[in-house]
């Protein structure tokens, strides 16, 4: 569905994504881990459009993408969830819901659709419902998470993108969340590609993952092997850390 | 929505039974110019309020409209009709063709860049004589007339220039409610939030960038045909910073206090001119204390206040 072909992405002079490629099928749940600065954020970015690509291909089912802007990546059927959540501060929950809903509103088919979608939201996160008309500013880090997250849904993208959702997060809604994500994939069949500081988490429900090292995928490969590699372990889990440097 | 209609519905029966509290006097002539101040401020508030671009040249756009139009009808003969929307037009085109750049800038930089625009155009008025006639200005506009009645009253005038500022907070009021508002305010937050919900945010700020600038050229035409007169001193940087604080005193992001903004710095020199040479001093006493005290402005001030007062008299308390 989503194919990154050598992708090179720099920020003035820094280099911060070298010859990355990777790839996800329909429906897969496909992680990113990395520490901080390996260019998790960069490559989602780079998909979006945010971050154009210096070099390297980008499709999306078979159609190149990687000189759009955002907004037709956007209509294209990828959305993303941004670091930091980034929701409207001023805004209200229902006005940021319908902000992501933006290149719908052609029609009023499109407006009794998008209504009927912000209710499905709501059914996935009712603790949203509960605020629909509270500012989003005035809202708790978690709230703030699934607004987001209920927002980039509101654009019915076949390839949702997040980046870090459980940032700052009380474990307690790290886990609703995650467990929202695995009925996403079961009921809608969306594919998405997360990335994640908690890489315990993040493989736990992730089909197959890719380790980043400053720019450069250093391993990739199902989740479930990911989880039992010496080298995540130690890097990335905190397990097994004693055998690792008494060998 | 109802609620909305309501009190636009409201505004305007009071808009227009105003003058039969003037008895044609001299604050008719004021509010004319109250009208006026409505539109430049709504067109500065929908873009530093909702969109949250600053611009310090809007002035200039203003003269833009009232020079363009003073031209063609004054010079070359031109119906006012024609000659309005003709300015409108012009000013759109240059207001895209400056937007796309200037508007690359944020916060300070986007300042600058658009003080320096408004210096410019009023560099322009000064120096082209031949057209604007310099510094001793433009005479012999014409008034405006519609069927064969010719605006050439306050009364008149009053009600001509009150209809196109109630034109303008309606539509205002429709688009700040609009998905178009909406993205404006995001953009306003996060623009790369914005951009990932697939707002062009680079082109939707060069619009209302537009959109601003033909309010105000359109006003400023209104202006040049009341007047009948044009001076360039009246399109300078002073006036850009006075359209500016009429939107931050009013309220930013509000309609109704754009009017209510325009309306206090317009009346309020007048009211002043009492206290003789201290009413300069008093005016900006009166704007710093306003600044502390109701940092929403004015629209969100006077409600607080007035809840403040009432529990006050109910015994101190709040409950």
């Amino acid at each position: 569905m989503l194919r990154l072909k050598n992708i090179n992405t720099s920020y003035g002079k820094v280099h911060a994504l070298k010859n990355v490629s990777l790839h996800l099928e329909q429906g897969e749940i496909v992680t990113l881990i990395g520490a901080n600065g390996a260019g998790k954020t960069t490559i989602l970015n780079t998909i979006s459009g945010v971050t154009p690509a210096s070099s390297g291909d980008i499709l999306f089912n078979k159609q190149p993408v990687q000189s759009l802007p955002p907004d037709r990546i956007v209509k294209l059927g990828i959305s993303q969830v941004p670091e930091g959540r980034q929701v409207f501060k001023p805004l209200s929950v229902e006005d940021n819901l319908q902000m992501g809903a933006y290149l719908r509103y052609r029609s009023r088919e499109a407006r009794a659709d998008i209504h009927k979608d912000m209710e499905n939201v709501f059914a996935l996160f009712p603790r949203l419902e509960e605020r629909r008309s509270q500012l989003a500013g005035t809202m708790s880090g978690g709230e703030q998470q699934m607004l987001a997250i209920g927002r980039a849904l509101m654009a019915k993208p076949k390839l949702l993108l997040l980046d870090e959702p459980s940032m700052g997060l009380a474990p307690l809604v790290v886990q609703e969340i995650f467990r929202v994500l695995d009925q996403l994939r079961r009921d809608n069949g969306t594919t998405i590609l997360l990335v994640e500081q908690n890489a315990k988490a993040a493989l736990k429900l992730a089909d197959r993952g890719y380790v980043l090292e400053t720019g450069k995928v250093i391993l990739e490969g199902a989740a479930a092997e990911l989880m039992e590699n010496a080298e995540v372990k130690r890097a990335y889990l905190g397990k097994d850390k004693k055998e690792i440097w008494e060998r | 929505m109802q609620r909305e209609r309501i009190k636009f519905l409201i505004f305007a029966v009071l808009v227009f039974s105003a003058p039969l509290l003037f008895n044609g006097g001299y604050l008719m002539n004021v509010f004319v110019f109250v009208g006026i101040h409505t539109m430049l401020a709504i067109a500065l508030n929908l873009l530093l309020g909702y969109a949250g671009q600053i611009s310090l040249g809007h002035a200039g756009f203003f003269g833009l409209g009232a020079y363009a139009s003073g031209i063609l009808t004054a010079t070359f003969g031109w119906n006012p009709w024609l000659a309005m929307p003709v300015s409108a037009l012009a000013v759109a085109a240059l207001a895209y063709l400056i937007g796309f750049p200037i508007l690359k800038l944020k916060g300070h930089y986007l300042a600058m860049a658009t003080l320096g625009m408004g210096i410019i155009i009023y560099i322009v008025f000064n120096e082209t004589i031949d057209y604007t006639g310099g510094p001793s200005g433009l005479s012999g506009i014409p008034n405006m007339s519609l069927g064969g009645v010719s605006f050439d009253s306050d009364i008149k005038n009053y009600y001509l220039i009150w209809t196109c500022t109630l034109l303008t907070v309606l539509l205002s009021l429709n688009l700040a409610d609009s998905r178009i508002g909406r993205a404006l305010r995001a953009v306003h937050d996060s623009e790369v939030a914005a951009r990932v919900m697939g707002v062009n945010a680079r082109l939707l700020k060069v619009q209302i960038f537009a959109l601003s600038a033909v309010i105000c050229s359109l006003a400023g035409s209104l202006y040049a045909h009341t007047m009948t007169f044009l001076a360039p001193s009246s399109f300078g940087f002073n006036f850009s910073v006075e359209l500016l604080t009429m939107v931050v005193i009013g309220g930013l992001g509000s309609i109704y206090g754009s009017f209510l903004g325009a309306a206090l710095l317009t009346l309020l020199p007048e009211f002043l001119r009492a206290a003789h040479d201290y009413d300069i001093v008093i005016y900006g006493g009166l704007l710093m204390v306003m600044t502390i005290f109701m940092p929403g402005g004015l629209v969100r001030g006077i409600p607080a206040l007035v809840r403040a007062l009432t529990s006050g008299k109910r015994g101190g308390g709040n409950a």
